[in-house]
């Protein structure tokens, strides 16, 4: 089985968001980097994927040359070798994004790596246009399920579980096939030291495409208005209970 | 370019909560563009909602109409809504944001090859249109262009006011009948499990009670779920206690995990990032308990207890047990 997953790199912001004064990007000069859980999740999938299948996964993403972190991440938990998209550091939208996967995947296939199985976050953490996946699946013509919460592969065929309105809803689909996936689908191992180590020798190999846009464009990021809360601190310690009683009463809760 | 259609979700007949603000933000491309709304129903089943549209000013309904249309297949469904643009022009598609919503218009862009903006929460037309839509689950708005035509949109869950217009549609239904072969069959839901999670949903409860990493372990939980019981509630918590498998997945809340709605959410050791507090946002009243008065979550919530919750929360039960007599 081989398998590729997509991640994409963005800040990992805390109790806050801070926007740039031209108000391009998120302020992360504090900040550390991560990708989307659901893509974490689908890191994981893909390794358990060929651990019990056999073969070997990829990792994707496009982005500026310190997007290698999050690739050698993926190595660090099994994942073979990766691919860099290298930009400029500036966000592509996401025609534009699926666009050169799309073109990557078959380079790669033209290279003899044709892919059984494709895994996407069902929705980047930044963006979330929630499309990338759904876009290169039809430029491949791929069949693909969304939201995915189960996978199970059995010969050339996956049943894929995702919530819907009324329970479960369960398709089956040949390979190949795209899967975007939902926190939720595994719970991501750590990396070990000597996953670390071998992640420092496994191959990233690196292109730079052209952003011919997509047409969706950004103009600026602007920060909510913030709903200002005015707390009322009900106490220090188990002495504050008979105010949190009489809260409930207030509310009608007790 | 002759109307703004909108993809209307339902549940045997019933509009689907979030339809009413698509069509509402549909009704305003409307009237900014002079353009008549209309509405696309799927489904044999679905035309029981055509009447429910009227009040939302919508003039023309499209019911689609096929034999393989009746379960949800997601790419048959697009097909459809690809060849009904071919035929009607119109200037705009607007669906809800939910996840059938977004799933069906990436598919619809993806065979049009048009661009797509997911969770609008603002739009002007023009040529581009001009939007605002939601980043980070909603912790952040991009403002944006949108080239394209149509334009393709969703539109945020929760977002704005649905509003019925002052003058009702006629809401007159016309048949549109797909051409679908095999392969847009490939994809379909061929089971539909129940689910068996027995108890009040998450999403649902009038009470929830979050614990983070403060909780320290699994068994920490049970003064939590102890509480849960005593207001009727539900447990939830933080994506830290889900990673550490103290929790299943199913009981995190924000970006990546439900969104609740409570009269009362009690945020017991969390430290209130913004990932999480994205699916709090929907809580009446917040009362954090934290052993921290600096942690973020102090400056978000109602109401706070400074403390550590292992000593406030038995406190707390004690009084609820003794309020009622137990
Ligand atoms: C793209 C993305 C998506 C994410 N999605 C989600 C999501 O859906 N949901 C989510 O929750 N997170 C999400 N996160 C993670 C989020 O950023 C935070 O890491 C997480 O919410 C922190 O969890 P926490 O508050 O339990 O832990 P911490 O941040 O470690 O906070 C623990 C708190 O407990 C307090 N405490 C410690 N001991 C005690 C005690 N004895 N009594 C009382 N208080 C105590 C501390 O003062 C502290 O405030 C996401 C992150 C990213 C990047
Ligand atoms: N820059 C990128 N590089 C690699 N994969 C991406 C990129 N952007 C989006 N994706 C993938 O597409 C998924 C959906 O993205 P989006 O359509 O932006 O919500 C993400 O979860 C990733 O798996």
């Amino acid at each position: 089985m081989q398998v590729l997953v997509c991640v994409k790199r963005v800040p990992a912001t805390g109790a806050r968001i801070t926007v740039t004064e031209d108000g391009q990007r998120i302020e992360t000069r504090n900040l550390g980097f991560t990708i989307s859980p659901h893509e974490e999740c689908a890191v994981e999938e893909a390794v358990r994927i060929v651990e019990a299948q056999g073969g070997e996964a990829a990792v994707l993403t496009l982005g500026p040359a310190e997007a290698t972190e999050q690739l050698r991440s993926a190595l660090a938990v099994g994942v073979e070798r990766a691919i860099l998209l290298a930009t400029d550091d500036e966000e592509w939208d996401p025609r534009a994004t699926a666009r050169a996967i799309t073109a990557a995947v078959r380079e790669q296939e033209a290279a003899g790596n044709a892919f059984d199985i494709l895994l996407f976050g069902n929705e980047s953490a930044d963006s979330g246009g929630y499309q990338v996946g759904v876009r290169v699946a039809h430029a491949l013509d791929l069949p693909v399920v969304t939201g995915v919460k189960g996978l199970e592969i059995e010969g050339n065929v996956a049943r894929a579980r995702r919530e819907g309105t009324n329970g479960w809803e369960v398709f089956e689909v040949g390979l190949p096939a795209v899967f975007t996936v939902k926190e939720g689908i595994n719970l991501p191992r750590y990396p070990s030291v000597p996953g670390r180590l071998r992640a420092k020798k496994k191959p990233i190999v690196e292109s730079r495409p052209l952003n011919e846009g997509g047409g969706l464009r950004k103009i600026r990021l602007v920060l909510p208005p913030e709903e200002q809360t005015d707390v009322e601190i009900l106490g220090n310690g188990p002495d504050a209970a008979p105010r949190v009683l009489a809260l409930l009463k207030e509310l009608e809760l007790v | 370019m002759t109307m703004i259609l909108t993809l209307v979700e339902q549940n045997g007949g019933e509009l689907n909560s979030s339809a009413p603000e698509a069509l509402t933000l549909a009704r305003s491309l409307s009237q900014a563009t002079g353009k008549p709304l209309a509405a696309v129903l799927l489904g044999a089943s679905a035309a029981a909602a055509a009447p429910a549209l009227a009040p939302y000013g919508v003039e023309k309904v499209y019911h689609v109409v096929h034999d393989g249309l009746d379960a949800y297949a997601p790419e048959a469904w697009a097909r459809s809504v690809a060849q009904l643009m071919a035929q009607a022009q119109p200037e705009a598609v607007v669906a809800a944001g939910t996840d059938r919503g977004n799933e069906l218009m990436a598919h619809v862009a993806a065979m049009t090859d048009l661009p797509f903006a997911a969770n609008v929460t603002e739009v002007q037309p023009g040529s581009p249109y001009y939007l605002t839509r939601v980043r980070w689950g909603g912790s952040l708005l991009e403002e944006a262009e949108l080239e394209g035509s149509p334009a393709l949109l969703s539109v945020a869950q929760h977002a704005l006011q649905p509003q019925e217009a002052a003058s009702p549609g006629p809401a007159t239904v016309e048949t549109f009948t797909p051409e679908l072969d095999e392969r847009a069959f490939r994809v379909r839901a061929s089971e539909q499990v129940a689910s068996h999670e027995a108890g009040i949903s998450l999403a649902d409860a009038p009470v929830v009670v979050g614990g983070g990493r403060g909780v320290g372990s699994e068994a920490g939980f049970a003064l939590l779920e102890e509480l849960a019981a005593l207001l009727d509630g539900a447990v939830g918590g933080s994506r830290v206690v889900t990673n550490l498998g103290w929790r299943p997945h199913a009981d995190q809340i924000g970006q990546t995990g439900t969104r609740i709605a409570p009269d009362l959410y009690i945020a017991c050791g969390i430290s209130g990032a913004i990932q999480h507090m994205v699916g709090a946002r929907g809580s009446k009243r917040i009362l954090a308990i934290n052993s921290d008065p600096e942690a973020p979550i102090m400056a978000k919530a109602d109401y706070a207890v400074v403390g550590d919750l292992h000593q406030v929360l038995p406190a707390v039960i004690a009084e609820i047990k003794k309020a009622k007599g137990l």
